[in-house]
């Protein structure tokens, strides 16, 4: 049995959205074409847009831009603000939170190196961003707060309303990245307050290689890629991803239709999951339930190692993600669980388990027997977990 | 970056079967206690290396016969990842039968190589080299254990590359042997900075206090200022030879042969000439010069005369130069 638990980072796409994505690849007019072969990409693209700014709740005086990515979105909004920046306006901060992704953090990173200033706001015990942290954080020189809407590691969800409150207070523009929200939760961008919200389609159960981005009206945009100005008014230049968009477009109507399935089978299968795991001994979940996303259980086995636990867990056909510094590029520990104040360790022996509306009972009983026996196999191997019985050998 | 970046590589893909093999069945796991050194007349030793937070930790079990020595038995239990697990059990076992003392010469590319389905390609990719890093200091810990020494007194300090265990002698010694004056011959000739790439230079891994690029950047000025140096000296000294010197010192010596032995005879002839370049071709010095005066039209000019000048200066300088008019 194959179980596909790492549905954080990216989804398999959902059979109706596939329909979708094949049958208008053929419809390849350019949708700015004079002539009839745009009609029928027209009529695809106001479908798409109708869908999509229904699924968020946009006003028509909105605008949605269609990207390549949750990351795209993202640095079109970071770099709006650098622009300004760099243009000569005395806004030169932004502030962020330390539970960003790397989309966030990156990009942040560059606007630093360019002479920006960045603030970083902690999370405390529950994964919660500290929001009278971020309130004194902000000064009149305050040009962006940008916080995520969920993080994919720890699952926390933010009270987006509560920060766009404190932004709005300010006269601060916000910003929530809301990869991890769509299909997980219900958006309504109006009700959130927020100036700017970005996504991805893959996210869920939509195709790679497309996104969007919600900019609110009358708030400053910047385009990234410059061209003609008869795609979306110039804003993302480029030929338009047309089946792409027609099904991102789909898998976001589809998401909201699922929303009850998704609150209701899948985080019951969530819940079981994480009341069975939480049996075996020394195991630690994070993020109280209510405060988390719904399909998520991230939790530690104490004295297992995240990617010799993912290594067995690969062997047996199930695939799950860690927060460990080994199964990183820059062999840096997740910075997003240590947040939660977690020590290294911790965070080093964190993994995650994200279920989609695809998993079934059947897969949750073969990880959880597939956990088990993987945990009392590493922790047989493991000298930090024996370690009180070592010990004691050592010294008669 | 290059096409070959471009597509992220699966560490795990990367990992050889033995590495696999060790992952999944270890043949080294598992603890001694003093009761199996007793029943074997052997000392146990047991040694920690490393930590949770750093996401790897490595406790080593030793039974050694006192009267050799020698390791005769050695597990290990591991808090890592599968790599982690893997070396630790490829370490123990290299323990096995050998002296305390040649022990400590266990290091990790030696662990790494025994790990090698075939000797040309590497057991673990480069950033998994950290995680068999803690074979040689768990070693040395065990072996500081069983000798009653600090650990720092088996030490060798001046470790620059931690995966190839090469210090800065080693590294400052072969830039020198072999005259290496860039980054990607120094790797490739010293083994040092090729499996984790950290101590190349700043920005890798691991922070490190020393990079490659430095010591070899410093090491290439001290050559540099040596070179000078002896040159100058040779040269007050009178023994200065003509492929140890500098170019000024070359200009010189050559400018000094011209006007006393071959100026005076242009000169009769209404002739005269003058140095435009010199240039190391090795193993040749290439002399340029120019006719002035009658000498400018002579039909000897490219040859008795040139014959002369070319010959004058071999005798007195050096045998491989050849003089070119321009």
């Amino acid at each position: 049995m194959e179980v596909y638990l790492d549905n954080n980072s990216t989804t398999p796409i959902d059979p109706k959205v596939k329909d979708v994505y094949i049958q208008t690849i053929e419809k390849y007019g350019n949708v700015n074409v004079i002539y009839n072969k745009g009609i029928e990409t027209r009529a695809l693209l106001n479908e798409a847009y109708d869908k999509m700014y229904a699924a968020i709740n946009a006003s028509d005086e909105d605008d949605i831009i269609v990207t390549s990515s949750t990351t795209e979105g993202n640095n079109i909004v970071i770099k709006t603000f650098l622009h300004a920046f760099l243009k000569g306006s005395p806004k030169n901060h932004v502030i962020s939170t330390v539970a960003e992704h790397s989309s966030i953090k990156s990009p942040l990173k560059y606007c630093k190196d360019m002479g920006m200033e960045v603030t970083y706001i902690g999370t405390d015990s529950k994964g919660l961003v500290k929001l009278d942290e971020l309130e004194a954080a902000i000064t009149d020189k305050t040009a962006l707060i940008s916080v995520l809407i969920a993080s994919n590691e720890t699952g926390a969800i933010q009270d987006i309303k509560a920060i766009s409150a404190i932004a709005k207070k300010h006269g601060v523009y916000f910003h929530s990245d809301g990869a991890q929200a769509i299909g997980k939760m219900a958006v309504d961008v109006q009700d959130l307050g927020v100036d700017y919200f970005t996504w991805s389609a893959h996210k869920f159960h939509g195709p790679k290689g497309v996104g969007g981005i919600f900019v609110k009206a009358g708030v400053p945009y910047t385009p990234l890629i410059h061209g003609a100005k008869n795609v979306m008014g110039g804003k993302r230049a480029g030929s338009l991803y047309n089946n792409g968009v027609a099904a991102m477009a789909t898998a976001m109507e589809i998401a909201n239709i699922n929303l009850s399935f998704f609150d209701h089978t899948t985080r019951a299968l969530r819940d079981y999951l994480e009341e069975e795991l939480l049996k075996i001994p020394d195991t630690k979940s994070y993020v109280p339930k209510e405060h988390r996303l719904k399909n998520l259980v991230a939790m530690s086995f104490r004295g297992i190692e995240g990617e010799a636990m993912l290594w067995d867990m690969n062997m047996n056909t199930i695939y799950l993600s860690t927060g460990s510094s080994c199964s990183s590029e820059d062999l840096e520990s997740s910075a997003v669980v240590e947040a939660l104040g977690e020590k290294t360790e911790i965070a080093n022996a964190t993994v995650m388990f994200a279920l989609s509306k695809f998993t079934t009972k059947e897969q949750i009983d073969y990880v959880l027997e597939k956990v088990k026996a993987t945990v009392e196999r590493l922790r047989g191997i493991s000298m930090t977990y024996a370690k009180q019985e070592a010990f004691s050998v050592h010294l008669h | 970056m290059a096409r070959n970046d471009l597509v992220t590589g699966n560490v795990w893909e990367q990992y050889s079967k033995k590495v696999q093999e060790r992952m999944n069945n270890p043949k080294a796991l598992g603890e001694f206690t003093q009761a199996d050194a007793d029943a074997q007349g052997a000392k146990l030793i047991v040694a920690d290396f490393g930590a949770e937070s750093c996401g790897d930790a490595v406790r080593l079990f030793w039974l050694v016969d006192p009267k050799t020595d020698t390791i005769i038995g050695s597990k290990f239990k591991s808090f890592g990842c599968g790599t982690a697990i893997a070396s630790s059990d490829a370490m123990a076992e290299l323990c096995i039968g050998r002296r305390v003392d040649d022990a400590i010469h266990i290091t990790n590319t030696e662990v790494e190589a025994f790990l090698r389905d075939d000797p040309d390609t590497p057991a673990v990719p480069p950033q998994k080299m950290h995680c068999s890093v803690m074979a040689y200091d768990v070693i040395l810990e065990a072996a500081a254990q069983y000798k009653g020494v600090e650990r720092s007194e088996l030490e060798n300090q001046d470790i620059v590359c931690e995966c190839a265990r090469m210090t800065r002698k080693e590294i400052v010694d072969a830039i020198r042997e072999h005259n290496i004056s860039d980054i990607e011959t120094l790797v490739k000739t010293t083994k040092a900075g090729s499996y984790c790439k950290s101590c190349v230079r700043p920005g890798g891994h691991e922070e490190r206090s020393v990079y490659l690029v430095d010591i070899l950047a410093q090491t290439r000025d001290k050559m540099d200022h040596e070179r000078l140096e002896d040159a100058a000296n040779a040269s007050l000294m009178g023994k200065a030879t003509f492929d140890k010197m500098t170019i000024v010192q070359r200009i010189k010596a050559v400018d000094g042969i011209i006007d006393e032995y071959i100026r005076p005879m242009l000169v009769m002839d209404g002739g005269d000439m003058e140095i435009i370049d010199i240039k190391e071709n090795m193993p040749y010095f290439d002399i340029y010069i120019r006719y002035l005066g009658a000498c400018s039209s002579c039909a000897t000019g490219s040859t008795g005369t040139l014959y002369a000048i070319e010959n004058t200066l071999k005798q007195k300088l050096d045998e491989n130069i050849r003089v070119l008019p321009v």
